[in-house]
């Protein structure tokens, strides 16, 4: 097993003491197949328990790793030491306020998702005994690549937009209207048109595409806010016809 | 939330990116590059020219073809802004689009003067 010297400069805020944030050098002896999230785990268990960081599943699940790893934001249980060198810069994710360390609040993603609804909202609600909602394979591939979202922010670390116009509701939230709007066994789509189809939702993205590059799953929340885009304006125009869509 | 009226410029906006894409670049090949080179001198005469774009069907596809692009580039212009932080959409909006709408109109009456 070859082992390597990596430096790992940690950004650190402890409100009650720190003035600003500042970096902090660590260095950790690291075996070639580690992730930078092993490594932290090493500082915080051999070299200084103070370090605070949000992780959980360390198998790209839970989505709470979420961090910028030299410049880039990454789950830190999927970026392998082997592809940085020997010093690496850990920051917490962007456009988010730093609660400590590498831990951000994340009150106003919490917000958005919510206001999305971001769950089944079906036609009429059935019983148990009444079965299951049945599916054809066609309708779940139709929006199961944007079931995959984990909710780890990553995207909202790497959007221009979000880091512009802080009222934007956000491509992880945005894909995940989208993932509910393509199922079949929902009808709630004129229910969160309000919120999706306001100044604040799809219509402040500029297709930047970064979300659907650092995206961990490909959920590819820019390709879905493109096509929330082309039915909302088509939506547009039939709402001034008669029996159109109510604006 | 209030829905958003930028609805109908990003239709505008999206069918100009895919005509500029496909087309323009044609269009500067043929009538910008190829004449420089010698190529296709008679098909771009005037008299041939002007009895192509006097036909009907000429004339709404150069229509479509140059105005979409002027409304292409105006949303892009806007968005532009707003990646540079001008956060004064509205004037920003009224600037641009009416740009286009000035070019659609000069455009329209360029066409029809043929």
């Amino acid at each position: 097993m070859t082992e390597r010297k990596i430096e790992l400069e940690v950004l650190r805020y402890r409100p009650e003491q720190d003035a600003e944030p500042w970096f902090q050098t660590y260095t950790v002896p690291c075996p070639e197949e580690w992730v930078v999230l092993d490594a932290l785990n090493y500082v915080k268990d051999e070299i200084d328990r103070t370090l605070s960081y949000r992780w959980s599943c360390h198998m790209f699940v839970c989505g709470s790793c979420g961090m910028v790893i030299d410049g880039e934001p990454k789950l830190a249980c999927k970026a392998f030491l082997r592809d940085y060198g020997d010093k690496i810069r850990v920051e917490p994710l962007a456009n988010f306020p730093i609660e400590r360390d590498l831990v951000i609040v994340m009150d106003d993603f919490m917000e958005k998702l919510e206001s999305v609804k971001p769950y089944l909202i079906p036609k009429e609600e059935k019983s148990l005994d009444e079965g299951s909602y049945l599916q054809t394979p066609a309708q779940l591939k139709a929006y199961k690549q944007y079931s995959m979202c984990i909710n780890c922010m990553l995207c909202y670390s790497a959007c221009p937009q979000y880091g512009l116009a802080p009222e934007f509701i956000g491509p992880a939230a945005l894909a995940l209207a989208h993932r509910y709007n393509m199922d079949s066994r929902d009808v709630g789509r004129k229910a969160r048109e309000d919120t999706v189809a306001s100044h604040e939702g799809i219509w402040e993205c500029s297709f930047v595409g970064a979300c659907s590059e650092v995206c961990p799953k490909s959920v590819d929340p820019a390709g879905a806010i493109q096509q929330v885009k082309f039915s909302s304006a088509i939506d547009y125009f039939t709402s001034w016809l008669p029996g159109g869509g109510s604006r | 939330m209030a829905r958003s009226h930028k609805a109908p410029f990003w239709f505008l906006f999206a069918a100009g990116g895919t005509v500029v894409a496909f087309v323009l670049p044609v269009m500067v090949l043929v009538t910008g590059i190829a004449p420089t080179l010698g190529l296709f001198t008679e098909a771009l005469s005037y008299d041939a020219m002007s009895a192509f774009v006097g036909n009907w069907i000429v004339k709404i596809i150069l229509f479509g073809i140059l105005t979409l692009a002027l409304w292409h580039a105006a949303h892009r212009l806007r968005v532009v802004a707003h990646d540079f932080g001008i956060r004064a959409d509205a004037p920003v909006a009224g600037t641009v689009y009416g740009l286009a709408a000035l070019g659609t109109v000069l455009t329209a009456i360029a066409l029809l003067s043929v």
